[in-house]
């Protein structure tokens, strides 16, 4: 059993793994003073401000990060790209894990967690809110069927596994389906409040240009952690798969990019990207650091050959779309009374939450399947 | 969704009436049985400063220089019953519903707490219970309970100056209309909510422009509701296709491929 796991190569649980399990214990803590005090006493949310750090960071870009699961299965099964089949399971289990942390993050955010069942009965159909809570619903159990194999090939249950086999296509169908429901309907949030959010940010097309942006960043997300298990568990990258990578996140942000400014020419808002005074500022840094510079890094041949170059081109990429959903949620609240900063209590949960991505990953690549060497000793 | 029938009720606020009394504040506490905290004023005479979980209506005091006299303006606030309102498309489990008069009622037991209601509002009406750990969205209730009992609203009934006029939205829209007419120059030519976000059953008369009294007049005059479902009512459709192309896609691409995906490994794109 232990040889097709990679423990043997990993040193016993070190320094960062204790600081893991620390930050996720903290975070527990800290969600338990949540629920005891109430949302008032233990974050800084507000009338003004009634949706923070949580949303923008646990729900908004947690989902995004966690859409490089349906782009690479789309890339190996719909379009038959064989190179990267290896990092597909490493892509669905970082999906799955991102799911997992957005329910988390979602039921430590909303006012009744005990209520959070209410949309499997209650429907309101004409509510965007509905819609995304019936797609992470139906999208986690799609992953959790899409991973079920390293389950099933690590306690060799070959009965279930072929029965799975042939639900392949159909789940990456479904996957892909719901990822660009999901994905789309988070940007579709702010449609109905065209008053409130600059004109930088609002559009018509809001939700499909969160679905792009989403396919640049969980591509980016791949390679990143790509990169950094390489690092930890002490294996060569592949390169090939990664330069590939790199230019499949070049290509998306490409399309990101020009659509999001030919949407902003089209509707005669090129002028306020100069003069909207703070939301330009924060408007001109996220294009910068999650587009402009991310695609100038990823043309050059030796940049998408060096693990290095791509870990800071994915870098910022993760950190400039980030910055996009931090902007969109943020000014679209911003009256004139929206002050907010998050509290240490909102601050230690989000730590939490994603020390225990990180926790979970390192876990499942130890104890399960997951990376392409351990799946061929099968 | 909801549309207008013989029973919808509306409210005429004439601001010019209004001598900023706040007993309207005040019999609106007393009825809907609101707490009242101890508040201070802090350079300005509006108090409190914004509504709450505890005030669902309260008087701004807007002070305006005309030469070297000061101006001053009260205003009102309160939920404006929307005739397509935003909250009640927004709320995932629609616990908010619009009775036959017109009034936007939210439930406590359907909520979950995701305060989308609070984003979505183009007034920015709903507010939380943010001290609570069972907390309620609250906001004015049109007083539906005392509408139902043939009553009219707490504020209205407790105005000394007359300055809210309470019946038929559409006979609401005729008095102000009637009234701009009758006095020319008096009043700003603008019904306030009469267009606004689809239509609320509020509405609003001025003398002075609505934007210097901390009206938001970006408000488009489109139902908000319709935004949204603009791209929802789209899923079927975008469904169905998306499972067709991708199918289509999948089968020319891995036409000649065996059914088992490992035999094919290093076959690149």
């Amino acid at each position: 059993m232990a040889a097709h796991s990679t423990s043997s190569a990993m040193p016993a649980p070190a320094a960062g793994f204790k600081a893991l399990i620390a930050l996720v214990a903290i975070g527990f803590l800290a969600a338990f003073y949540r629920f005891a005090v109430g949302l008032g006493a233990s974050t800084n949310l507000s009338d003004a401000v009634p949706w923070g750090l949580w949303i923008a960071v646990d729900v908004l870009s947690g989902v995004a990060l966690a859409a490089g699961g349906f782009s690479i299965t789309a890339a190996v099964y719909i379009f038959n790209m064989k190179k990267y089949k290896p990092i597909a399971r490493p892509a669905i289990l970082t999906a799955w894990i991102g799911y997992t942390v957005v329910v988390m993050g979602l039921a430590v955010d909303i006012g009744k967690p005990l209520s959070f069942w209410h949309p499997l009965v209650m429907w309101n159909t004409h509510s965007v809110m509905f819609e995304i809570v019936w797609c992470i619903i139906l999208y986690s159990t799609v992953l959790a069927l899409e991973f079920a194999p390293a389950f099933l090939e690590r306690f060799k249950l070959t009965g279930l596994l072929k029965v799975l086999k042939l639900f392949t296509f159909p789940l990456v169908i479904a996957g892909i389906v719901l990822s660009f429901l999901h994905q789309s309907s988070l940007g579709g949030l702010f449609l109905i409040m065209p008053h409130k959010l600059p004109a930088l940010w609002y559009t018509p097309n809001l939700p499909y240009l969160f679905f792009l942006s989403a396919i640049a960043l969980g591509l980016a997300m791949v390679s990143f952690e790509s990169i950094v298990s390489a690092r930890v568990f002490k294996h060569e990258p592949e390169m090939d798969i990664l330069e590939g990578l790199g230019r499949g996140t070049m290509i998306a942000l490409g399309v990101y990019l020009a659509a999001k400014f030919g949407d902003l020419a089209v509707r005669g808002n090129i002028p306020a990207i100069f003069s909207s005074g703070k939301a330009s500022l924060f408007f001109l840094l996220e294009v910068l650091v999650g587009a402009v510079v991310p695609i100038a890094l990823y043309v050059q041949k030796s940049v998408r050959r060096s693990a290095g170059g791509l870990l800071l081109a994915s870098s910022c990429v993760i950190a400039g779309t980030i910055l996009n959903r931090f902007n969109v949620n943020f000014f679209a609240q911003a009256g004139p009374n929206a002050h907010y900063f998050p509290s240490i209590i909102e601050m230690l949960i989000t730590v939490g939450l994603v020390s225990l991505m990180i926790l979970l990953y390192r876990l499942a690549v130890t104890y399960l399947p997951v990376f392409h060497d351990q799946q061929k000793m099968h | 969704m909801a549309t207008n029938n013989d029973k919808a009720k509306g409210v005429l606020v004439d601001l010019t009436r209004c001598i900023g009394c706040r007993g309207c504040q005040v019999a609106c506490k007393s009825w809907n049985e609101r707490k009242t905290g101890k508040t201070t004023l802090e350079g300005e005479f509006t108090n409190p400063k914004q509504l709450n979980s505890d005030t669902f209506t309260r008087i701004a005091f807007v002070e305006q220089d005309k030469g070297d006299q000061p101006v001053w303006s009260f205003v009102k606030d309160q939920c404006m019953h929307c005739q397509d309102p935003a909250c009640l498309s927004a709320c995932p489990v629609g616990a908010f519903t619009r009775t036959p008069e017109g009034a936007v009622n939210y439930t406590f037991e359907k909520c979950i707490g995701c305060r989308y209601c609070m984003v979505a509002c183009p007034f920015n009406i709903p507010k939380y219970e943010w001290e609570s750990t069972s907390p309620w969205i609250r906001k004015c209730t049109f007083c539906s309970d005392r509408i139902a009992d043939g009553k009219v609203p707490a504020c209205i009934k407790v105005c000394p100056t007359n300055v809210m006029f309470f019946g038929n939205r559409d006979d609401v829209l005729k008095e102000a209309e009637k009234r701009i007419k009758e006095s020319p120059g008096k009043y700003v030519d603008h019904v306030f909510g009469k267009e606004e976000a689809g239509g609320t059953s509020w509405v609003y008369l001025s003398a002075i422009p609505f934007e210097q009294l901390g009206f938001n007049t970006s408000i488009p005059a489109v139902k908000l509701p319709n935004l949204t479902w603009n791209m929802l009512g789209g899923i079927p459709a975008k469904v169905g296709a998306l499972v067709v192309g991708l199918s289509l896609i999948a089968a020319f691409r891995n036409r000649g491929s065996s059914r088992s995906d490992e035999s094919t490994e290093g076959k690149e794109k």
